[in-house]
């Protein structure tokens, strides 16, 4: 969405000193290009989105288990994997077994009173009144849009049946509830549209999927009620920008963030992360857990709460630990506990950055030692957004683990195994930036040695030269790929597919762009929010509004 | 019963839906020529007992020349040696199918999946990751399993749950049970209803929920017309899901027949967990798996389900033994060959290990009385890896068993030859000795309409 000179104003007002007063004008910049429109699409709830929604409606108090099917990764993301994936017979067995429970929670003695916003006549009897009350609100916030009236009535039908049953209003309640949670209007974010009246023969979202889908990327949540009231009015086929603005300032932008942040950096592998007792007896579920909160802790704090150079990630010696976590550091923190404290590490500590943590460390390395080769190619794949070839099916690692040779390091070994034809095109991209991180072990310990034999850690990234891991996080910043991974990786987060080639225009802009507001997250994030390209919509089959007229809510009636 | 899924379906339809447009082709009308009905899955009440299929899956495959004797034809008798000492206890209860290929017709190995990829679904992927068909257990359950509270039960003893191989496509792959005591709440929790145990009554509530279920679901078809090809696929997938749960929930409003096989097990109890990394311990991959054995051979006994998949150990192997700084999978790649013993030593550690727990797993069902047998003698379990020598990756001769006499339908205790013929040949025996009604089963060079005859009874 352009940019017009109110809102420059708006900002010039708001903010103070030439600082502010460049961020603003440097917030409009080039226009928006025109990109073509992806199709609607259906996407599966994450189990994050999951629980973050039924603690917003519900209370976070609300326990939410259950095991939802595994995604895929796809284009970098598990995100994009939303979009294809399926409901098997056992992960809805899981998604019924949590509805019931969540639901049961609801309403037993001490949420109903604060969670239904009306009490029967007769708690041992069925009350259509209060069902119908109820259901019409908490189905709008569960379907991100109103119930029709079909399901509405389905609702409080099945919640009219059970109670008689069971001579319990509440029991009617919880299971109509529990059987929405079920439901593919909950479970699958469908993108819903419209005839577009700016553009009779194309379509458009629909004010509430836009509200969702906005929620969705910033908040990882369904929209708010008062956010279903604004699209309930049309409000976001108006002026999203302020709503954009006013979620941004909300500390609820941490959880997009931190979602965000999982997905890029893979986080969900610490969830099969195992290390050897033996080898790495420090190492636990305690140092595991709080090995991943660090990163996130981190990186949220620099680009979101700071709102600084994202390029900076890979240099900034800011962090945040815990005593159990800070053993591992071998740092002191003023809380030996399990408190988090924010923490700085001094040039000597030969820490900087992501590349240096616990959390990087340790999940890309095997249980038992560490991976030049996997460091290597996360740094690749995940931070600079390159692909490295499988290996060939027929590795030979003779040379690579005779126990008779002389070589006693990662890069020893590793140079006499590259020297196979075969084995030395992938490695030469992954192993010199992987080398540089073997002053830490397996679980991330800093060492200077390795069998006695001092490490080498010197190297070069795409022709930077670093000599030491804090040097390579300085490679990394200064790595024109950096940022344009980061671009491309939240563009595909925010919008369900990777940018198409004939969407190289916009790419190109949000790259220009991200530049030029100094490699703000933030930045970028309000970018992509208030694109029009975030909100376009090709014509096609999936997520075509009903024809069934809705239900209108109370606050529409009183109009 | 429910509205959404009609069980009165065209044949043809069902059969489309059954078979997910995948590498299978439909024989209509179906020639039940190789059943045998012959009364040896009868029960002593005269009852005929069901045949179940189930798969177990271990990563690495074998040390060649260390764990099957090699036999130049088909015949009976198996030998198995060193690393599969262990299962010569049971040599009459299993069929061995070696030297089999899988021709991957130019389209990469992808190391560790195209094998079990291959082997199970009788497509090759084309990228990594890919499931390109649905697995030949989705597939007899399609046929058999419709009428237990499960249609399948997925295990894992690795404890990751997202290793699971059986995948009805890519994204269709639901996450295995890892712990015993959520397997066992699963199995034998409140919903659970014992057929030993007299004054059954059917909860009106239960019959409420069946209802509800199905209205409001049926509210939800509406999105059906909605949305397109590939999203309705899903949707057609998530109705499916659906049907089981309205299947439980009927199931509890009906008195199940007496059974004496099920002897509900006493309640399971997770190993403790104090340190991360003790998971993936081979010792601890073992007891889990025999506690998950035993969990999982009662709700086959007690009819909650009739297809029924088990992990041992994933495809890149995930387990390591205490204080190696390698796992299983990269065992295979550095370990050097001991020129003595002829095999690397750790990674035989190992595959045997691997062995002992497919000879612990088949104990546990011979160890089930039914009928006049054993609870495997009802049953046909596919056993395979993905890897024949994982040190070098190849997938010809990839070593797959089939336990069991499935009802008196197939004979055991033989050493199968494949003369290089593709190893779909088995998968494609199974589905047809299950009753899956497929002339042919397969993609390319991995297609097969040929049975393989030597089995049968």
């Amino acid at each position: 969405m352009s940019c017009d000179v109110s809102q420059v104003f708006s900002r010039l007002f708001k903010a103070a000193g030439a600082l502010a007063l460049m961020a603003a004008v440097s917030g409009c910049g080039p226009s928006e290009p025109k990109t073509a429109a992806a199709p609607p699409d259906m996407r599966r709830l994450t189990d994050r989105q999951y629980h973050n929604v039924i603690g917003d409606i519900f209370g976070r108090d609300i326990e939410v288990g259950g095991r939802p099917d595994p995604l895929t990764r796809t284009d970098g993301l598990l995100a994009v994997g939303t979009r294809t994936a399926r409901i098997t017979p056992a992960g809805l067995e899981q998604y019924y077994l949590v509805a019931k429970s969540v639901a049961a929670q609801v309403t037993d003695k001490v949420h109903r009173d604060t969670l239904i916003e009306c009490k029967p006549a007769d708690v041992k009897a069925a009350d259509d009144t209060c069902a119908q009350t109820y259901f019409q609100r908490v189905g709008r916030v569960l379907y991100r849009r109103p119930l029709r009236a079909p399901e509405l009535k389905a609702a409080v039908q099945t919640a009219h049946e059970m109670a008689n049953a069971s001579q319990d209003f509440y029991n009617g309640v919880s299971l109509a509830l529990a059987d929405m949670l079920v439901t593919p209007q909950f479970l699958f974010v469908v993108d819903e549209t419209e005839t577009d009246p700016a553009n009779p023969a194309g379509q458009r979202l629909t004010s509430y999927a836009k509200a969702a889908r906005l929620s969705f990327f910033l908040w990882d949540t369904a929209p708010t009620e008062q956010m279903l009231d604004a699209a309930e009015k049309g409000d976001f086929h108006k002026d999203v920008s302020k709503f954009v603005d006013a979620m941004m300032d909300s500390p609820r932008l941490q959880d997009g963030a931190r979602a965000f942040f999982a997905d890029f950096l893979g986080l969900d592998k610490f969830e099969t992360l195992e290390k050897d007792s033996i080898i790495y007896n420090a190492f636990s579920n305690v140092v595991a857990k709080d090995a991943q909160e660090e990163v996130l802790r981190m990186v949220t704090d620099h680009v979101i709460t700071r709102d600084q150079d994202y390029r900076d990630i890979f240099t900034t010696r800011q962090t945040f630990l815990t005593g159990p976590l800070a053993r591992i550091y071998r740092v002191r923190v003023e809380r030996p506990d399990g408190a988090w404290v924010s923490h700085e590490y001094t040039p000597q500590d030969g820490r900087a950055g992501i590349l240096t943590t616990v959390g990087f460390n340790a999940v890309a390395s095997h249980p038992g030692r560490s991976s030049p080769t996997l460091r290597g190619k996360a740094i690749r794949e995940q931070l600079l957004c390159q692909h490295v070839p499988d290996p060939p099916g027929d590795v030979d690692f003779t040379l690579f683990e005779d126990p008779n040779s002389p070589n006693k390091t990662a890069r020893q070994r590793l140079n006499a195994h590259a020297t196979a034809p075969a084995c030395a095109g992938c490695h030469k991209i992954t192993d010199p930036i992987g080398l540089a991180l073997e002053n830490f072990d397996g679980i991330g310990q800093y060492r200077q040695t390795e069998n006695g034999e001092k490490i080498d850690t010197s190297g070069d990234l795409d022709g930077a030269a670093y000599g030491d891991p804090v040097g390579l996080g300085k490679a990394m910043h200064d790595n024109a790929a950096t940022p344009a991974c980061v671009v491309r990786r939240l563009w595909t987060y925010a919008a369900g597919r990777a940018p198409s080639q004939a969407n190289s225009a916009f790419s190109n802009y949000l790259d220009k762009s991200f530049a030029r507001d100094g490699y703000r997250v933030r930045g970028l994030i309000r970018r992509i929010a208030t694109s029009d390209a975030f909100y376009a919509i090709a014509n096609g089959a999936t997520g075509t509004a009903s024809d069934v007229p809705p239900v209108q809510t109370a606050k529409a009636q009183e109009k | 019963m429910s509205v959404l899924l009609p069980k009165k379906m065209h044949r043809r339809a069902a059969l489309r839906g059954l078979l997910g447009g995948g590498a299978v082709s439909v024989a209509l009308p179906y020639l039940d020529c190789v059943l045998n009905e012959s009364g040896t899955a009868l029960a002593a009440t005269g009852q005929a007992l069901p045949v179940r299929f189930g798969t177990w899956y271990w990563g690495m495959g074998h040390t060649p020349g260390h764990s099957v004797v090699e036999k130049r034809q088909t015949t009976k008798g198996i030998e198995f040696i060193e690393e599969c000492a262990s299962l010569q206890r049971h040599k009459d209860n299993v069929n061995f199918f070696g030297m089999f290929g899988m021709p991957l017709d130019g389209r990469a190995n992808y190391t560790h999946f195209s094998g079990w990829v291959a082997n199970r679904t009788g497509v090759a992927p084309t990228r990594g990751g890919e499931v390109p068909a649905p697995t030949l257990d989705l597939l007899i359950a399609d046929v058999i399993g419709n009428d237990t509270r499960f249609k399948t039960l997925d295990v894992t003893a690795v404890g990751i749950a997202r290793e699971n191989y059986s995948a009805r496509n890519t994204d269709s792959r639901g996450a295995a049970e890892v712990s015993p005591v959520g397997l066992y709440a699963r199995l034998f929790g409140p919903e659970f209803v014992d057929p030993n145990k007299a004054g059954f009554k059917p909860d009106p509530k239960v019959m409420v929920e069946k209802s509800a279920l199905s209205g409001i679901m049926e509210e939800s078809q509406a999105y059906m017309k909605t949305v397109g090809a590939a999203d309705k696929a899903r949707l057609d997938e998530y109705f499916t899901s659906i049907r089981q749960i309205e299947n439980q929930l009927a199931l509890q409003l009906q008195a199940p027949a007496p059974n004496d096989a099920c002897l509900v097990p006493s309640r399971a109890e997770d190993p403790p967990e104090d340190r991360l990394a003790k998971v993936r311990e081979m010792p601890h991959v073992v007891s889990t798996h025999k506690v998950l054995a035993k969990l999982l051979a009662m709700a086959v006994a007690c009819n909650q389900t009739k297809v029924f998949n088990m992990v041992f150990t994933d495809n890149f192997a995930n387990v390591r033994r205490e204080g190696e700084t390698y796992t299983h999978h990269l065992l295979t790649h550095t370990e050097t060959i001991d020129t003595k013993l002829g095999y690397q030593p750790l990674t035989f550690w190992f595959n045997k290990a691997a062995m002992d727990g497919w000879a612990d797993y088949l104990d546990v069902f011979t160890g089930v009385k039914e009928g006049s047998g054993t609870l495997l003698d009802n049953c046909m379990i596919f056993a395979s890896s993905e890897t024949n020598y994982a040190k070098l990756h190849t997938i010809d001769g990839v070593p797959t068993f089939l336990a069991g006499k499935a009802g008196g339908r197939v004979k055991t205790g033989y050493y199968v030859q494949g003369g290089g013929d593709p190893i779909t040949r088995v998968g494609f025996t199974a589905m047809r000795v299950m009753g899956v009604p497929i002339e042919k089963w397969g993609q390319k060079s991995l297609q097969t309409s040929k049975i393989i005859s030597d089995i049968l009874a």
